[in-house]
């Protein structure tokens, strides 16, 4: 709200700064007053746990520091550590792969799940599929990957003996180079997909009725009607939902983490899983730092990015 | 109308058939996936509910063939499971509780009073809600080094009690109530607190019930921050108590550690079916999840 319009609407509000201030009424005061009680939670809070961090982040990238010596100043040192280090590149790599094909798994399922769900069935019969898909998320990341564990263990994991039944030879789901990536990024989507599915709920939801019935007048039937007429209209949506599905796929800890520690060799650790080691057990804060901060920065470029790129393919009605 | 031939009628359905299934391959194909979205959840009770010598049993018994709450026995004997849930409830309820009324108060200063620096300081709390958690651990544990909040519980707590989201879902919901009861309240001579206590607050319990349950779904699952900050034992978590629990048993008894999945999974589940709505329009309000 711009200040002309504040005195518009209330004509002694006069105390925006550059004019000629009138005294501000007790009103105004006590306004004020109350807007500074109610705020100061959660600005002090965000300034104090979030704001400086960040800079808190750079500053120290900048440093060499294990909290018991003093800090040394490095320049650019971290950086250059960080960046010839085999470790930490192929933990943005394996964040990349991680995130491609987990985002692109999460969004297709949970689109065909949606569209599937939004056709005719008794309306119970739809709370019930939309509870189940949705179920996972409520869970606990950490908890479900314990348990996940035992499903892919290559002896006696249920996965295995199922797809037993189907003739195939047991997968070292875990204990493969591939197939530890493949299996993390599983569990993940497994957990995630309820979440896209929810937008998508929501967003074919908002699709005017009307739409579909004339689409259906002119003949648009099945899977031609979702591309030509669905897909546009949701695409808002999709944006929403990649953008999310990105941003926490790049932050991804717990599943590896429990799943293979980073194993086998260094096939699934990922930036966060690096950011931890490296902080919390090798104490060196400044490395740390730098691997945050070039993560932020992957995740500010990779939404821009996508921002970008929907200006040509998200259609707002 | 013109007349159809039987053929071009065959194929007509033919290709009609082959783009939309019929309501049944439908409903058969969301049975399948439905159960394979459970399964693992299945799996998890059902073998926390054999005796440890039946855990390894293929094919799965889904009824257990000898029922027992052995394993449950034996979570309470590894681990102390009252004190691991004191603390998640701890950490829970009062992070939950704290983001309701730092979000109530912040959402409604935004939405409905004036004040100078509005829209900049609007614009830092938004742009806040891009920056993850793990990017900032590292400072954030410093600071609360600092304060000696390291290893504690409230050292969980307080860093929570300012949310970002919550301030932003809040403010959508105060902005949504009509302006004329408050004016009414102000003509009445009620001044902005008046306004505040007794016309729009009693309005905002479901949009507060939003930002509570996504809370407590977010913090009793959360596993990141207590395992950096949380060194101690008796300042676990229930996921930190359980994921160390399977790590101490290695692959030894796995009823035991699934019994304990399923103990920590209860609240969330009673959650899960008691605030499925505000959970569901929380996750899909603004698309920002966790």
């Amino acid at each position: 709200m711009t200040n002309t319009q504040v005195s518009a609407v209330r004509p002694r509000a006069a105390s925006a700064p550059g004019t000629v201030a009138e005294r501000p009424s007790a009103r105004e005061r006590g306004t004020r007053l109350l807007a500074a009680l109610f705020l100061a939670p959660t600005v002090v809070g965000i300034v104090v746990f979030t704001v400086v961090p960040i800079i808190g982040s750079v500053v120290l990238s900048l440093f060499h520091w294990n909290v018991i010596d003093s800090p040394g100043f490095a320049g650019t040192a971290n950086y250059r550590e960080v960046f010839t280090d085999s470790t930490v590149l192929v933990s943005f790599r394996n964040t990349l792969v991680f995130m491609v094909f987990a985002v692109a798994a999460q969004l297709l399922i949970a689109l065909a799940l949606a569209l599937t769900l939004n056709g005719r069935m008794p309306t119970w019969l739809r709370s019930v599929f939309r509870s189940a898909f949705f179920f996972p998320l409520v869970l606990s990341a950490a908890s479900i990957s314990v348990v996940m564990k035992y499903l892919f263990n290559q002896d006696f994991g249920v996965i295995n003996w199922l797809i037993g039944w189907f003739g195939i030879a047991p997968v070292p789901w875990l204990t493969s180079e591939h197939g530890a990536l493949a299996t993390v990024i599983i569990v993940y989507v497994w957990q995630q997909f309820g979440f896209s599915f929810l937008l998508f709920v929501g967003g074919l939801n908002n699709i005017p009725k009307e739409i579909h019935e004339a689409a259906a007048l002119d003949g648009a039937t099945g899977l031609r009607k979702h591309l030509s007429i669905t897909l546009p209209l949701l695409s808002p949506t999709l944006l929403v939902a990649s953008v999310v599905g990105i941003i926490n796929a790049l932050q991804v800890f717990e599943q590896p983490y429990v799943l293979t520690d980073g194993g086998p060799g260094d096939s699934t650790r990922t930036v966060v899983m690096v950011i931890y080691e490296r902080a919390f057990e090798q104490l060196r804060f400044g490395e740390a730092s730098a691997v945050g901060v070039l993560l932020f920065v992957l995740i500010m470029a990779v939404t821009a990015v996508q921002f970008r790129l929907s200006r040509r393919f998200v259609h707002y009605q | 109308m013109s007349r159809v031939s039987p053929l071009s009628q065959a194929t007509l359905s033919l290709s009609r058939a082959r783009y939309s299934l019929g309501p049944w391959a439908r409903i058969a194909g969301l049975a399948v996936c439905a159960l394979l979205t459970l399964g693992p959840v299945i799996w998890t009770v059902s073998t926390s509910l054999r005796t440890p010598a039946d855990s390894f049993n293929l094919p799965p018994q889904i009824i257990p063939t000898h029922p027992s709450t052995a394993a449950y026995h034996g979570v309470f004997d590894q681990i102390d499971v009252w004190l691991l849930a004191l603390n998640s409830t701890l950490v829970t309820a009062l992070i939950a509780v704290g983001q309701m009324i730092t979000a109530g108060l912040a959402g409604y200063a935004f939405a409905r009073l004036d004040f100078r620096f509005k829209k900049p300081l609007f614009g830092l709390v938004l742009a806040t809600m891009m920056v993850p958690l793990q990017v900032t651990i590292v400072p954030v544990f410093l600071v609360l080094k600092s304060m000696g909040l390291t290893d504690t519980l409230l050292g969980l707590i307080i860093p929570a009690f300012p949310t970002a989201f919550g301030t932003f879902l809040m403010r959508q919901y105060f902005l949504g109530m009509p302006k004329d009861l408050g004016e009414a309240a102000m003509l009445d001579g009620a001044g902005p607190w008046r306004i505040f206590r007794s016309v729009y607050a009693p309005l905002a319990t479901p949009g507060l019930a939003i930002v509570g349950v996504l809370a407590f779904n977010y913090h009793w699952n959360e596993f990141f921050r207590p395992l950096i900050l949380e060194t101690s034992g008796q300042n676990y978590t229930l996921p930190l108590g359980l994921v160390s629990l399977q790590g101490n048993l290695g692959t030894g008894s796995i009823s035991v550690v699934l019994a304990g999945v399923v103990l920590s999974m209860l609240p969330a589940v009673a959650v899960f079916l008691v605030g499925q709505r505000p959970l569901r329009e929380g996750i899909t309000s603004a698309g920002v999840n966790r």
